[in-house]
């Protein structure tokens, strides 16, 4: 009996969005007399941080900073339509759909200032940090906020914005598959370095290690959160989960967490990783997207590196401890 | 390269950080209204079954019993989803007319006063199903004399005329001729649970004017507000739909399932009606990932190039087809892998079994193929007598590069991607592989094209 090491890599491509029909996403900008803005959207976020990245998104766009940005969302009475947070899309979509909003609320927002600089639009720039200048000359400066307030009271005008981004529908050849089924493709690839145990079958993960390729991470901290939650989803499925433990039989199948494993905290390796940007060309300051691709590239690595620990393949999945051993027992007194 | 921006690019604090840790951010269960009623389901024991007569009368004597409501209470009484994007046929029921086709699909919802007096009464109801042969395997679904799942007299989602997604590129088999190697392998995965932490839920409420707002879970509001109106047979501006921070997705919430039937029970009792699925509910009647099986066979020159690759996946959809179609498409689409492969054909079959159905989940039809296709470039590269890394960048795309479904390949980066990988673990890249990009290839060099 005994304890092999073993390490497996990995490398795949995600795709960004889906079109099957037709991919929109909305979004509505206005100033309130203090100068914060209302972003009104109806996407959910999941818990993966959307409203966070919506904002920054939003505050990049209008020059102001962030903790001046409201996200509404996820009410259909005041929120613009949005097709739904799956497909890796919320990020692309919304944050395109909000430049496009916030881009047209800055133009309505230079005109007004550019009435009370009496200064022509073409000559106003931003510092990115709420201010509003003309050109070259710093002490021709207004707050943005003082010019939300001034286009209520003083010129009774709006500071809005519309935004939409749609990916169009691609039918699908039937003969050939001919199709655009994506937006655009992030990357990542794994090295997953395992530890399995002959006597009970168990695997070790010891870590897992990546390279990403996202286009351009909106917020760093979230980006590593989607790879750690990925890391251990992909561990989870490549190990431990299902709810057909002897598929194709329907018994055991599980009703709670206590029948259906999943790997703890003490079962999490250490995960490593580096992000790197090559911004596509369509994404929103070149964003591809994280969210969904983090979870995929651990299951081969892991499986790979099990086959490199014991020189035996296992191709279906979960690999438990019982597959292992039955594996381990075959190569034993299989032909030599 | 971030730094180049104000906002993006930083690590803001996100912004509902502190209400998570704390326990402030409100959930859709956490919410109550005066008055609320709760449903719960009466669900198939068998996994097929025709249902021959249902007896109510024990269930209504049950203290804090409301009502029931039947097939013949929904107005329009097919579950759609993709329906509002025009993919047929419409197949499922919302709640069941004279079969059932798995094991937990809903037959009967019973409103009552408090969950437990829900439970009761649905304990009470008492079905007369005949139970009918059952299939439980993707293969054992496509043979002669199967039992068959659908309304159409086979187990296959038909793809515009076609059983099976197909994507075609050059000829597979005249280049298996050619080819130095055969590799070929069968992948078969589990299905799973999106397992969040909150269960798929909602509340409907009738309100003053007429209207009814539904606090959901969902992952699309609109998906949500648009089918429950077809369903309902009301104008959507009946309907108001209201989200929040939900409590874990991975594809879980995109079935539309719950919000329709809590919401004609809010419309039949005019009181706020709960629907929230149970964790067992959650694990054992809503869709998880598809169950895959997937044949892989490639034709390998002697210096590691992949000339052909053939696959064949089958998608068990379970009894209905819910969004699993369209991971079929997705899944063709990436089933040659992001590599650079001049002839491939892909055939992925929707199959319907007596199972739970399956549904959307975190890497929709792509995670599977590439947990096969990984697998099967390792097996490639010991055939070949090349190390694992060596494989992948011989057969890298490029930008500039055909992908089977004929769409040229933009932003790639996997040779830079495996650069940086192979990096970060002190892994040494011989220097030719160092110094490859993703650029597209030099008209005189066609590099991995056949």
């Amino acid at each position: 009996m005994a304890r092999l090491r073993g390490t497996g890599i990995a490398a795949v491509n995600y795709p960004t969005g889906m079109n099957l029909g037709g991919d929109p996403s909305q979004a509505l900008i206005h100033a309130t007399t203090s100068g914060s803005f209302v972003v009104s959207l109806s996407a959910t976020d999941l818990g993966q941080g959307l409203r966070t990245v919506i904002g920054q998104i939003a505050a990049e766009t209008l020059g102001v900073e962030f903790g001046e940005i409201v996200i509404d969302t996820a009410d259909t009475d005041t929120g613009p339509h949005d097709m739904g947070t799956f497909a890796s899309r919320a990020t692309h979509r919304v944050g395109n759909a909000v430049i496009a909003a916030a881009t047209e609320a800055r133009q309505a927002l230079l005109e007004v200032a550019a009435e009370e600089l009496e200064a022509a639009v073409a000559d106003l720039e931003g510092d990115g940090h709420g201010n509003l200048m003309v050109m070259g000359v710093p002490a021709r400066s207004v707050r943005i906020a003082d010019i939300a307030s001034m286009a209520q009271f003083k010129y009774g005008r709006t500071i809005a914005g519309r935004g939409a981004y749609m990916k169009p529908k691609s039918p699908v050849d039937p003969e050939t598959g001919a199709m655009d089924p994506d937006s655009t493709e992030a990357h990542a690839c794994t090295v997953a370095e395992v530890e399995v145990d002959t006597e009970t079958g168990e695997v070790t993960v010891l870590s897992i290690r990546s390279a990403y390729e996202v286009g351009r991470q909106v917020n760093p901290t979230l980006v590593q959160g989607q790879i750690a939650g990925g890391a251990w989803m992909g561990m989870s499925h490549a190990l431990y989960e299902t709810t057909a433990p002897y598929y194709p039989a329907v018994d055991h199948s599980p009703r709670d967490f206590s029948e259906y494993l999943m790997p703890g905290p003490l079962e999490m390796p250490e995960v490593e990783s580096v992000v790197i940007e090559v911004p596509s060309s369509d994404g929103p300051y070149g964003v591809k997207g994280i969210g969904e691709m983090t979870a995929n590239s651990p299951i081969p690595a892991i499986a790979n590196a099990i086959y490199h620990a014991t020189g035996v393949r296992f191709d279906d999945l979960p690999i438990t401890p019982e597959k292992i051993l039955r594996g381990l027992d075959a190569k034993r007194s299989g032909p030599s | 390269m971030s730094s180049d921006l104000n906002v993006v690019g930083h690590s803001v604090q996100r912004s509902d950080g502190i209400g998570h840790v704390t326990g402030r951010t409100q959930y859709t269960a956490d919410r109550s209204f005066p008055g609320m009623l709760h449903l719960k389901m009466v669900r198939s024991p068998l996994h097929h079954a025709l249902i021959k007569g249902i007896d109510l009368s024990a269930a209504e004597r049950v203290p804090g019993f409301v009502r029931a409501l039947t097939a013949r209470d929904v107005p329009h009484n097919r579950y759609t989803i993709l329906g509002l994007i025009g993919v047929e046929p419409e197949e499922e029921f919302v709640l069941a007319e004279d079969r059932v086709r798995f094991k937990g699909e809903a037959i009967i919802a019973i409103v009552a006063e408090t969950e437990t007096a829900a439970l009761e009464a649905v304990s009470k109801v008492q079905l007369d199903l005949e139970e009918l042969p059952a299939v439980f395997d993707v293969e054992e679904a496509l043979e002669p004399g199967a039992p068959i799942v659908t309304h159409w007299g086979n187990n296959t989602f038909m793809f515009e005329g076609h059983p099976c997604r197909r994507v075609r590129l050059g000829d597979v088999e005249q280049a298996f001729q050619r080819a130095d190697y055969i590799v070929e392998g069968v992948y078969n995965t589990s299905p799973i649970e999106q397992a969040p932490l909150e269960t798929t839920g909602c509340i409907a409420v009738p309100e003053a004017n007429g209207r009814y707002t539904v606090y959901t879970n969902t992952q699309a509001l609109y998906f949500s507000l648009d089918n429950a109106a077809i369903i309902l047979q009301v104008p959507g501006s009946r309907l108001h739909f209201v989200g929040g921070t939900v409590g874990g997705g991975f594809g879980g919430k995109v079935d539309v399932i719950v919000e329709p039937i809590a919401t004609l029970a809010a419309m039949k009792t005019n009181r706020p009606v709960r629907f929230t699925y149970s964790r067992a509910e959650e694990m054992q009647v809503s869709s998880t990932r598809s169950a895959w099986r997937i044949f892989i066979k490639d034709g390998v020159t002697r210096d590691g190039r992949i000339i052909a690759r053939k696959v064949t996946s089958y998608a068990d959809s379970g009894a209905y087809s819910r969004q699993t179609p369209y991971a079929l498409t997705k899944h063709a689409a990436n089933a040659a892998g992001p590599y650079a492969i001049p002839n491939v054909s892909i055939d992925a079959y929707c199959v319907y079994t007596n199972r739970q159905p399956t549904s959307a989940m975190r890497g929709f039809g792509v995670t599977m193929a590439s947990f096969a296709l990984e697998v099967q470039m390792d097996k490639i590269a010991e055939k070949v007598g090349v190390d694992p890394w060596t494989i992948r960048f011989i057969n890298a795309y490029h930008n500039g590069d055909m992908k089977p479904h004929r769409k040229l390949v933009e932003d790639a980066t996997l040779i830079e991607t495996m650069q940086s990988a192979a990096t970060l673990v002190g892994h040494d890249l011989p220097d030719d592989l160092r110094a490859m990009t993703s650029a597209p290839r030099d008209a005189g060099h066609d590099g991995g094209r056949d």
